[in-house]
């Protein structure tokens, strides 16, 4: 405390007492380091083998010492508190483990099936279990961009009317409406793809096209988009809307040009949000689209090939190639969803500032 | 000059004041509640399609479709299905849906628990942002990549744990095993689910355990409590009925995943207790391996298999929605 008086005009550093000296990091990085040498010490002495065996003994050797630890310089309390924080470490690793191993795979198998001549060839004449080389995903990915697109043009009303229903009307169905809509957003995406059969597919068109699968898309879609908008639209302030009434607007007025503009980047985010809800979506797109091999711009008939199908097709041939041709594809889904993921965030945080 | 004082000033009409919407509105309002009430439309149209479809087949069947448990489709010369010699019970697979689910949510729901305490507590805060970015970015993995992983990388190691299971705990009804077929097997499938699960728990805790009251969190610093004395205090109090909500809108995930589903487990009719043996399997995932080869009739028999899915799903979600939105309200 002293430090604030002796200071001479200069702006004092901050006192943060809570913080750990460096005699309590190295303490922790002691017992860490003893917790590692026990667990590779204990693997090799006795009949436990195995990477579980090194986690579990680390664990539970590391438990032990920061109780002890803790248990000796601050008593009972803190030491159940260090044991409390071990399990918190222990969980988040377990959940951050799978992001990395999910992330290293799919890069460490699918640059293996990439190729430049992939993003400029179609599979019209190879088959999924063709030398790597041959054929490509340009179909795959023209089907994706016209299913997502097409997806968007249903959604993008229905979703944000909705929104804009629950925010601007709020009238006497808004409690039932936001129950539903969150119930929409559980529908497995197999019963949307089987709705789209009965109710389209059997009565009327009998035929499989990429139109039907947006269909089921967007059921999946609207949910996303409807509630990612509606945080946005509440985020708009009151006085906008008001000052837009003021000055004459009717509310239509007031909506579109004043309350839709300026939450113009948050909608941007629902529909990129949307997108990537789908754009890797397998189950109604292996029932609806029939899944083409050549290059298909036509959306109400043809088989439609896509990224999910391409994967799915690939992985279901089985042999080296048709699996790596798998992971290729999910390489160019992944980048496609993370690119929309990175987006979606730089416009939400612009948006905060 | 005084003449135009003498003079009365030209009032401009009186403005008529009305509350009553222009017409402008009117369609406005007409026009987004419509869209608003869209959903409705589209969750009633889905079950009066697929029971429509499918009602044929919860007339012959009857109760039997939900109670019992063969899938026998017989198809007559015609290519016409026989519905006197056709079966179709989905009992095997609805006890493998809740298996795989709740395998699912055991391992899902603490690992989610803590990471959402980490996450609201312990992270540091340069950290914050970035960790909650890398959990929401899991959930934005397309499934196909849960399944594809599951498949290659997670069972190999899920198959050696399960033989550690057998071996150590093979006493337990569950992990008896006739003969040592470790692949494929519910357990596995249940692994990857839960991975699925876990960054919806967990946003949904962090959010929660985020609402927490400032004051309280304070008041137990303030009277000496440590960080877990806080969180068992304050903290987990007021969140438990959103955790529990949390857990249902995974569970309801859970039980309608496909794909991941499909590629990892060896879907076998018939109901399996035994969660280490490689075979089971889910109604979503059985449906679209019977659709591939399914006749005219069996496919009517999959729609109603559909609308149980989804009946189910939308009672768990139902459920979950009402414990989470009423959350936050409950707690010391």
């Amino acid at each position: 405390m002293s430090t604030i008086a002796t200071a001479k005009g200069s702006i004092p550093t901050p006192n943060k007492p809570w913080r750990a000296t460096p005699a309590q990091r190295l303490i922790t990085i002691g017992i860490f380091a003893a917790s590692i040498a026990i667990s590779g010490a204990l693997v090799a002495i006795t009949p436990l083998s195995g990477n579980l065996a090194y986690i579990a003994v680390f664990f539970i050797s590391y438990i032990v010492i920061d109780y002890g630890y803790s248990r000796a310089t601050q008593g009972k309390t803190a030491g159940a508190d260090s044991i409390f924080r071990g399990f918190v470490m222990l969980s988040i690793s377990i959940a951050v483990i799978p992001i990395l191993s999910i992330l290293y795979t799919v890069i460490a198998r699918g640059y293996k099936g990439m190729h430049w001549t992939m993003f400029t060839k179609d599979m019209h004449n190879n088959a999924v279990t063709d030398p790597i080389n041959q054929g490509g995903l340009l179909h795959a990915i023209i089907g994706t961009f016209l299913l997502v697109i097409v997806a968007l043009i249903i959604s993008i009303p229905i979703g944000l009317l909705t929104a804009i229903y629950m925010t601007e009307i709020k009238g006497r169905f808004m409690r039932p409406i936001k129950f539903l809509v969150q119930a929409m957003s559980g529908v497995p995406s197999i019963v949307a793809g089987l709705f789209i059969l009965a109710a389209i597919v059997y009565p009327l068109t009998k035929t499989f096209n990429s139109f039907e699968g947006s269909l089921a898309l967007s059921i999946l879609m609207i949910p996303t988009i409807a509630r990612t908008s509606e945080e946005v639209l509440l985020l708009v302030p009151q006085d906008l809307r008001e000052s837009g009434v003021a000055l004459g607007g009717t509310q239509w007025r007031t909506v579109a040009q004043i309350v839709l503009p300026a939450a113009r980047s948050g909608l941007v985010t629902a529909m990129i949000l949307g997108i990537a809800r789908i754009a890797g979506e397998t189950a109604p797109i292996v029932l609806l689209t029939g899944g083409g091999d050549t290059k298909n711009w036509n959306i109400f008939s043809h088989p439609m090939g896509s990224l999910p199908f391409y994967i799915w097709r690939g992985f279901g041939a089985g042999t080296p190639e048709s699996i790596t041709r798998a992971w290729a594809g999910i390489f160019v889904l992944l980048i496609l969803v993370l690119s929309l993921f990175i987006a979606a965030r730089l416009l939400s945080n612009r948006k905060t500032k | 000059m005084s003449s135009t004082l003498t003079q009365k000033p030209v009032l401009p009409p009186k403005r008529e004041i009305t509350t009553k919407p222009r017409l402008s509105d009117k369609i406005f309002q007409r026009v987004v509640t419509g869209g608003g009430l869209s959903s409705l439309l589209i969750l009633g149209l889905i079950f009066i399609f697929l029971l429509y479809q499918g009602f044929q087949t919860f007339k012959s069947q009857g109760l039997h479709f939900i109670t019992t448990s063969n899938w026998v489709a017989t198809v007559n010369e015609a290519n016409q299905l026989d519905m006197k010699n056709s079966h179709f019970g989905l009992a095997a697979m609805l006890i493998g849906t809740l298996i795989c689910s709740f395998i699912a949510i055991l391992v899902a729901v603490p690992i989610s628990v803590f990471s959402a305490l980490f996450l609201t507590f312990y992270v540091p805060n340069s950290l914050k942002k970035f960790m909650v970015a890398v959990i929401d970015l899991m959930a934005a993995f397309p499934s196909v990549l849960f399944g594809l992983w599951g498949f290659f990388v997670l069972a190999p190691i899920g198959v050696s744990w399960a033989k550690l299971l057998h071996q150590y705990l093979g006493w337990v009804p569950f992990f008896k095993m006739e003969s040592p077929f470790f692949d494929r097997s519910p357990l596995i499938a249940g692994l990857v689910l839960a991975i699925m699960i876990i960054p919806i728990v967990t946003s949904i805790s962090r959010e929660i355990f985020g609402q927490t009251p400032l004051d309280r969190i304070q008041a137990a610093y303030a009277l000496g409590a440590t960080r877990f004395g806080m969180i068992k205090a304050v903290a987990f109090p007021y969140a438990r009925s959103g955790i529990v909500g949390g857990a249902m809108l995974g569970l309801g995930r859970a039980m309608g995943e496909t794909v991941a589903v499909y590629t990892v487990l060896n879907i076998v009719y018939k109901i399996n207790w035994h969660v280490l043996i490689g075979a089971g399997g889910n109604v979503a995932s059985m449906i679209l391996l019977k659709f591939g080869e399914a006749t005219q009739g069996e496919v009517k028999a999959l729609m109603a298999a559909g609308l149980v899915l989804f009946v189910v799903t939308l009672i768990v979600n139902s459920i979950a929605d009402l414990i989470v939105a009423r959350s936050g309200k409950t707690g010391r």
